[in-house]
């Protein structure tokens, strides 16, 4: 029942888009990449019953699944997944419907085939209150084709012990020049799409190199970023991957300046422990839902989309774990709401345009580049084995 | 006669099976080897083929077939060589740490302590066995870090404890797997008869002579046992490095890294260590100490 009603909705929504003319043809930046061609989900039908999600802690919760479970009768099954690498292998097995993918693993999944493109039409909270720099991004967006919902961003800041610094650093080069003054006590991002943000380094300090996105480099253009990296192993004390690990790591003194979310400096819950973003700019992470291929609960997966979606809900997944929601209606909704929207920049568009959202490099050069092959994240993933001796 | 038959009509199993030798032995067997073969050996033999597979550059997805290049690659990417190689000796010295505290506490403990000193230790050194192993790394971690509590507590005599680093990952190892070396050394030297002292010292022989010449030579196959543990055990390892290594490559994290990026590096590398061991097992057997375990 509840499905047929929903589906009336779409229906209504489907009339108004024809009626508006509205139409994306966003084509994120012109960039041709060779997609499996999967057909999208035509018109909703009856729910399935459930939906399986991987997701990052804190996206999935009570808080807001049980209404969605009495709402359509889509029982949700979570599976937390640490790392988006973590969250491709965990997709491509086909167990799970749906992904709330960072755009490191969005890109990858799109282009193995292993995602479908969506069916906006039938997710009428997809709505104009998406924050403009989640719209039509190419790590989700693909020759014009929408394949992720949004649902929140956060910028990948430079964290700093300000009883040691005495004040913000200006640049980046803190944590990747020899000559740091914080040297043995910098961590680093343990992941090779941490290269993108040598990358950001090198297009702001080497224009020579031709760096034009950090997610399309050519060959040279990489090695430049592995030889900044390797120099940089020399320098720091730990890697992170592990939030825990890294906050106990500022908490204890161990690590005065590297990268950081916002939402870590807040748990470590020290007054001397800042963010800032440098003068490069810096990288970011732009989270989506994704609906695998082979769902068989396509119906129900919709639903979900739809149901996060929503001011209130999307809001809510936004304050639970900590980042800028993608639907900034939510920011209007209450004094509180706003003051999370403030203190992650969601409305600050001047702010993201300096952050490179993750994308997964490919060997189509995202920056539109035709005249030479860039490197794919196969070849960024044997270069990152390499750095660290 | 009547008593057999209400034998055999009261425990039918036991009389069908006692006929049949082969059917007996079968289902002895029968478990542990689905174990050893459908579980474990079949599950590293998959492990051993992705190995030899292929990873598409476009998609990261493994693709079946043949090549050596992973292997290879063990040898030929510097970062990797020298992983191994730190991996090997890391291991090598937190079973000689581990060796060097458990022979002199073993001796105490059996020859020394009174009964209720004895018993004391025996619970100190298996009480961390009961805690989680991921505990006890992340308490290394804590204890350690910089404004942690051992230098906070040695601020005063003006000693700093040892940073995220090789030392702490060595000294964390050996805290994790001390108790698989004392308690076998321990044991080993409990049952070296009394007068075997007795004759060494009419002999003239000093204590340190005698541990030398008698007890040493006694407890060489407990420790070949404990440091099989000690040694394996490190080389495997991941999480001690990660947490307490700083900036610290074991072949763990390699694997760790790999695993989803790349599974075929990851198995190739997950030989690494077995080779390791079984060369280590060989030697060990040259000593003929492994008869005598």
């Amino acid at each position: 029942m509840k499905g047929k009603k929903l589906s009336a909705f779409s229906l209504l929504a489907v009339s108004a888009l024809i009626l508006s003319g509205c139409s994306s043809s966003g084509d994120a930046s012109g960039v041709k990449i060779e997609v499996p061609d999967i057909p999208m989900h035509e018109s909703m039908g009856e729910f399935e019953g459930e939906v399986n999600i991987v997701n990052w802690a804190g996206f999935v919760d009570p808080k807001w699944t049980d209404k969605f479970e009495a709402d359509t009768g889509c029982i949700v099954k979570s599976r937390t997944a640490g790392t988006s690498d973590e969250m491709v292998t965990l997709m491509r097995t086909g167990q799970y419907d749906i992904v709330s993918a960072s755009g490191d693993a969005a890109l990858r999944l799109i282009v193995g085939g292993d995602v479908q493109p969506l069916n906006v039409d039938l997710i009428p909270n997809f709505s104009d209150e998406i924050a403009t720099g989640m719209r039509n991004n190419i790590y989700d967006t693909v020759n014009g084709k929408p394949y992720g919902v949004p649902i929140g961003r956060g910028a990948n800041l430079l964290q700093y012990n300000d009883d040691v610094t005495k004040g913000a650093p200006k640049s980046w080069d803190v944590v990747w020049e020899t000559n740091s003054p914080y040297k043995g006590k910098i961590t680093a991002y343990d992941a090779p799409i941490y290269i993108a943000d040598a990358a950001v380094y090198l297009m702001y300090h080497k224009p020579e190199l031709g760096i034009k996105n950090p997610y399309a480099l050519d060959k040279a253009q990489l090695d430049a970023a592995i030889a900044l990296l390797k120099q940089q192993n020399t320098i720091v004390g730990e890697y992170w991957s592990d939030a825990v690990a890294q906050i106990t790591s500022f908490a204890g003194g161990n690590t005065v300046v590297g990268t950081s979310w916002e939402i870590l400096r807040k748990f470590a819950a020290k007054p001397n422990l800042k963010t800032t973003l440098p003068v490069e700019g810096s990288t970011g992470w732009y989270d989506s839902w994704l609906v695998s291929s082979k769902t068989k609960n396509i119906n129900c997966s919709y639903a979900w989309m739809d149901y996060t979606s929503t001011a209130s809900v999307n809001g809510a997944i936004a304050m639970n774990f900590g980042m800028a929601p993608a639907n900034i209606a939510f920011c209007k909704s209450s004094a509180e709401a706003q003051a999370h929207c403030d203190e992650f920049a969601a409305e600050d568009e001047e702010f993201f345009k300096r952050i490179w959202p993750w994308t997964t490099p490919i060997s189509t050069c995202v920056d539109g580049r035709k005249d030479v092959e860039c490197t794919s994240f196969q070849e960024w993933t044997n270069a990152w084995a390499t750095i660290k001796g | 006669m009547s008593t057999q038959t209400t034998n055999a009509g009261s425990r039918p199993i036991s009389a069908y099976l006692y006929k049949r030798a082969k059917l007996r032995l079968f289902g002895l067997i029968a478990l542990p080897m689905f174990w050893i073969v459908g579980v474990y050996i079949l599950s590293l033999f998959l492990l051993l083929i992705t190995a030899f597979w292929f990873v598409d550059p476009f998609t990261s997805k493994v693709i079946p077939g043949f090549t050596l290049d992973n292997f290879i690659s063990i040898f030929t990417v510097p970062a990797y060589l020298s992983t191994s190689i730190r991996t090997l000796l890391i291991a090598l010295a937190v079973t000689a740490v581990s060796v060097l505290f458990a022979v002199p506490l073993g001796i105490y403990m059996a020859k020394i302590a009174r009964p209720w000193v004895r018993n004391a230790l025996a619970v100190a050194i298996t009480l961390p066995l009961w805690a989680g192993y991921l505990v006890k790394i992340i308490a290394m971690r804590l204890v350690f870090t910089e404004e942690g509590f051992f230098n906070w507590a040695l601020a005063p005599i003006g000693i700093s404890g040892p940073t995220f680093s090789i030392p702490l990952v060595i000294l964390t190892l050996t805290y994790l797997w001390f108790p698989y070396m004392a308690l076998p050394v321990y044991t080993a030297i409990r049952q070296i008869p009394p007068n075997l002292f007795d004759a060494s010292s009419d002999m003239g022989a000093k204590g340190f002579t005698t541990i030398y010449r008698v007890v040493l030579p006694l407890i060489v196959p407990a420790i070949i046992a404990g440091s099989v543990f000690t040694f394996s055990l490190s080389l495997g390892d991941y999480l001690v490095a990660k947490f307490t290594g700083g900036s610290t490559q074991m072949i763990g994290s390699i694997i760790a890294s790999n695993i989803n990026l790349n599974p075929p590096v990851a198995a190739a590398f997950s030989m690494v260590p077995i080779a390791f061991v079984l060369i280590y097992l060989m030697v060990a057997r040259r000593t003929g100490s492994l008869e005598r375990m």
